[in-house]
């Protein structure tokens, strides 16, 4: 009988397994371990409103003062070691804690650009922290040159944008969001930042990041030179895995999860963007780094831990803002999908796409149409297995 | 006071209509006749509950998939917090009459 839960991971996933443990009426002791010193904030909002300036610090928190979810929260310190054996979590002052079974939900954190650790004006975004100091940053600043064309940088170019910077988005990809979004409707995305003033360059690299200990320029594989008052590099995200190496735990990008959470230790889940859950959309082990994903599917995680296997099946769902556009997209494509707009028109910012194999829906993309959007979500399957050779 | 919106045959079972009033208000109909009012916008963010997934006597956020009770106004489901103002609903004649509510509405941040 399970009677003391260590959650790892303070985050939305940590809390949405608390809330989980709680409403499945499990009323032992659960300790969460967060790293940051932080009660659980919501992300999303670092790169849009936060960043803008048209929400606060307070508008982020993800608690809810009224609930009593009774959490021992220790706080400001990591994990280092997970003993399977005794049944225990090494933190990073020296203490142990130990408990009946542990939840993993230890996120992801932003990948850096190799040679630029240590040069003021650099950032990447993932935490509060990052946010508080970009945002004092791009206060002061003119130009920005945002390294990524993805949705965080994206939506800092936006943001930025709408602060008044002049900014610039380098993709080395030759279409931005061509992987999650097939290069059709990734173009059709990444045309907003022309709509709105600023420049992309897609299809080259950075060669270095220059400037003596405050960043100077951004100098390009083509030998173009931006000058940059403030660099932002958005270039995806690593999952906090290393410090389960030698627990026994597969780790392959992310804690390898079955889809119902479960992982190869008896008694240890692993959810959020930390686990790479076997998904039946994608056919395979996939990191889903959703915010739905990670409120939704600790539930299924917790009730497979306490001894009711629970697959997580919802289609995988993300939204993102930009320039006061709102793209939703749900399903998985793969490159041999076909497309078709069955509503609106891209060219004016509000359209709804199908992605379709063997003539059933496995995706769809929108934007600015909330409620098309949130119909044709709901008729998503599981698509069949995939062949090996289309996925 | 209550005011006339729109005819009840306007709005199909189960869909919603936004009145564009200041702050806007969603109005449904659900699939067992019951006509409900409540402030459009989410608490959480902004989006338009109108845009959403009604089922029974309950609406689903489009972005966040935040539930509010059509009823009571209630959250039912995270991550909204605060509930949404809920405002009183007569049909005469066919005619769907709105009065809406004296309470403050709870508008997400930055709306
Ligand atoms: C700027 C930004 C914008 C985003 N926008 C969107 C969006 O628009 N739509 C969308 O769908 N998703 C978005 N996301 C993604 C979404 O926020 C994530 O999917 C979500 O936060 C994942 O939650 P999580 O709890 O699994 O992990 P995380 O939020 O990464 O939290 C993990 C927590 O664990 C802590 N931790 C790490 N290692 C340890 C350790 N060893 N011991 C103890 N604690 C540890 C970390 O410090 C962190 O607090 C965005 C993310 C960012 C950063
Ligand atoms: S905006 Fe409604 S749940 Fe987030």
């Amino acid at each position: 009988m399970i009677r003391s839960i260590a959650v790892v991971g303070a985050s939305l996933a940590g809390l949405s397994a608390a809330r989980a443990l709680r409403n499945q009426a499990y009323d032992g002791t659960i300790i969460a371990i967060g790293a940051e010193p932080h009660v659980p904030y919501d992300r999303p909002p670092l790169s849009k409103a936060f960043l803008a300036g048209t929400c606060t610090e307070d508008d982020l928190a993800l608690g809810d003062p009224d609930e009593s979810l009774e959490v021992d929260w220790r706080l400001g310190t990591a994990a280092v070691r997970l003993n399977p054996g005794s049944r225990s979590v090494t933190l990073a002052d020296g203490s142990e804690v130990h408990a009946d079974a542990v939840i993993l939900a230890t996120g992801a954190r932003a990948r850096q650009l190799p040679g630029t650790e240590g040069l003021n004006g650099v950032h990447t975004l993932r935490t509060l922290d990052d946010a508080v100091a970009l945002r004092a940053d791009l206060a002061a600043a003119e130009r920005l040159v945002v390294v990524g064309a993805g949705f965080i940088g994206a939506e800092v170019a936006s943001s930025a944008r709408s602060l008044g910077l002049d900014v610039t988005v380098i993709e080395a990809l030759p279409t931005p969001l061509a992987g999650p979004l097939g290069a059709e409707l990734g173009a059709v995305c990444a045309g907003l930042h022309a709509d709105h003033g600023v420049h992309l360059r897609t299809g080259v690299g950075v060669a270095a990041v220059t400037g003596g200990s405050r960043v100077e320029a951004v100098e390009l594989t083509d030998g173009t030179r931006l000058p940059a008052d403030v660099v932002v590099v958005g270039i995806g995200a690593s999952a906090n895995v290393e410090w389960l190496i030698g627990s026994g735990l597969d780790l392959a990008n992310g804690v390898v999860t079955d889809a119902a959470g479960a992982t190869r230790v008896p008694s240890v889940v692993a959810i959020g963007d930390c686990a790479a859950a076997y998904s039946p959309y994608a056919g395979g082990v996939v990191r889903s780094e959703h915010w739905t994903h990670a409120l939704e599917q600790p539930a299924a995680a917790v009730a497979t831990l306490l001894g009711e296997r629970r697959e997580h099946t919802a289609a995988p769902y993300f939204w993102s803002d930009q320039y006061g556009v709102r793209i939703q997209f749900a399903g998985h494509r793969t490159g041999t999908d076909s497309v078709r707009i069955v509503e609106g028109d891209p060219d004016q910012r509000s359209f709804l796409a199908v992605y379709e194999r063997a003539g059933r829906p496995v995706a769809v993309l929108g934007m600015n149409q909330p409620k098309l959007f949130t119909r044709w979500r709901r008729q998503l399957s599981a698509p069949d297995p995939a062949p090996a050779s289309a996925a | 006071m209550s005011q006339p919106v729109c005819p009840l045959s306007a709005i199909p079972k189960g869909e919603a209509y936004r009145w564009e009033v200041e702050p806007p208000i969603a109005i449904f109909h659900t699939e067992d006749g019951e006509v409900f009012a409540i402030d459009d916008t989410c608490t959480h963010q902004d989006a338009s509950l109108a845009d959403g997934w009604l089922e029974g006597c309950e609406v689903e956020c489009p972005l966040h998939a935040s539930r509010f009770d059509l009823r009571t106004g209630k959250v039912d489901a995270p991550p909204a917090k605060k509930p949404v103002r809920t405002h009183q609903v007569t049909v005469t004649d066919g005619i769907v009459h709105v009065a809406v509510s004296d309470a403050a509405p709870n508008l997400p941040p930055g709306v």
